[in-house]
């Protein structure tokens, strides 16, 4: 049986936003998952709290660490027994990629994604600034890279190759 | 009333079709042509064995079974013969070119449906498909590149596609087939596959001829799709192949 705590000494959201913003994301550990927009919405049921969490690529693979990183965070607040529940409704996008996260990505030199409003095909046609040197001058190398949520370009002007999180 | 059985053989019969294909591209890891393209087809092999768990789960759901299992035991513990992929999809990987032309034969199926599956009155698979159909966008952007590049490019990769082209048509007809369940759905749920499979010949037809590439006579006979539940003689192969780690161990934690 799962002891719930009396509402008075639950921790408040303000607390529980901030436990879980120190959660990293796994395979980018410069950002963490409420920035990436991973995180949507917190809810009680029966003296449980419930996270509900939207999953970026479906196929990722770092998706089971964060729900277990998610309920250890929680437990160490004393919310023990909390939920994860999945929704792809609405799916997850890139443009929930908070302005932050796409300043530390840059930082970690991985080109952020282009704002799209929708139009995907559109955005991919325009020029990828280089993350390390800022040139424009960027040739797309593979539209895959070394995670799904990846693409590799090179540099022209400083002769780097990065990678830049795709636009979805 | 929907027919939750129904609807749920419907998802496992995509879901089939993702993994069997991912599994036949996951082949090509580490012996793609070039490196760029080892790492683009394990990619496309990782997201669509990543969308097939994602039907399997809302299978899972409407059959009442837990979720969380329930897409392993259909993966690594159905026996072949209760397989609902297509044979399109089973085939062996071929050559670069035929595992790249089948893909791209597949993807524009994909979209063309997606995009139905996306309006459904049901909304759990309308989200499901709308996450699915924007990943897609980048498989088809893929795949078209090199099949307009391979058809146009040297005498050679025209050879070779134009002969990946020949083997995989025949099977292509199995595209337009009713998928299980489909005839027992109301309406709006799902869209229908002969209407899907008119918008995916008349696409393809236009691009492959783009392409350098002729489809020979004899469009496939849509009046006797190839049945899903007939596996070709290389299946039952890629099935214990793909089981063998799992039946050493059935109840395993992974």
């Amino acid at each position: 049986m799962v002891m719930s705590k009396p509402a008075a000494t639950r921790p408040s959201e303000a607390e529980i936003w901030e436990a879980l913003s120190q959660v990293p994301d796994p395979e980018m550990p410069f950002v963490n998952l409420v920035e990436m927009g991973i995180v949507r919405e917190l809810g009680w049921q029966g003296g449980r709290l419930q996270v509900t969490i939207t999953p970026t690529f479906a196929a990722c693979p770092a998706y089971e660490v964060m729900q277990a990183e998610i309920l250890a965070a929680l437990a160490a607040l004393g919310l023990a027994g909390a939920e994860v529940l999945v929704s792809h409704n609405p799916p997850w996008t890139s443009e929930w990629i908070s302005a932050e996260a796409r300043q530390k990505l840059k930082d970690a030199g991985l080109a952020p994604p282009p704002r799209h409003q929708g139009d995907l095909l559109g955005v991919l046609m325009d020029p990828v600034p280089c993350p390390r040197c800022g040139s424009e001058q960027t040739s797309l190398r593979n539209s895959f890279g070394t995670t799904p949520c990846r693409m590799i370009y090179t540099c022209n002007d400083c002769k780097e190759p990065f990678e830049m999180f795709k636009p979805l | 009333m929907l027919d939750h059985k129904a609807l749920a053989r419907y998802l496992i019969a995509l879901a089939d079709d993702e993994l069997i294909l991912g599994h036949r591209n996951s082949e090509w890891t580490g012996h793609a042509p070039i490196l760029e393209e080892d790492i683009a087809f394990a990619n496309l092999a990782l997201d669509e064995i990543g969308h097939s768990r994602l039907w399997y789960e809302l299978a899972a759901d409407l059959l009442g079974e837990d979720r969380a299992r329930f897409p392993d035991r259909q993966v690594f513990l159905r026996p072949a013969e209760e397989f609902r992929n297509l044979q399109l999809v089973e085939l062996p990987r071929g050559d670069w070119a035929f595992s790249m032309l089948r893909q791209y034969l597949f993807d524009v199926f994909e979209q063309h449906r997606l995009a139905g599956l996306s309006e459904s009155t049901q909304a759990s698979l309308a989200e499901v498909a709308a996450r699915i159909r924007t990943e897609e966008i980048y498989h088809l952007r893929h795949t078209r590149a090199w099949v307009t590049r391979l058809g146009l490019g040297t005498e050679e990769s025209n050879r070779r596609m134009q002969a990946a082209l020949d083997a995989l048509w025949p099977y292509a007809r199995g595209l337009g087939g009713a998928l299980p369940g489909e005839a027992g759905l109301p309406a709006g749920v799902v869209p229908d596959s002969a209407a899907l499979y008119e918008a995916w010949l008349a696409e393809v037809s236009a691009f492959l001829a783009e392409a350098g590439l002729t489809i020979q006579p004899g469009s496939p006979d849509l009046q006797s799709p190839i049945s899903r539940a007939d596996h070709s003689s290389d299946f039952a192969a890629l099935i214990e192949e793909m089981q063998s780690v799992a039946r050493l161990d059935p109840e395993a934690t992974w």
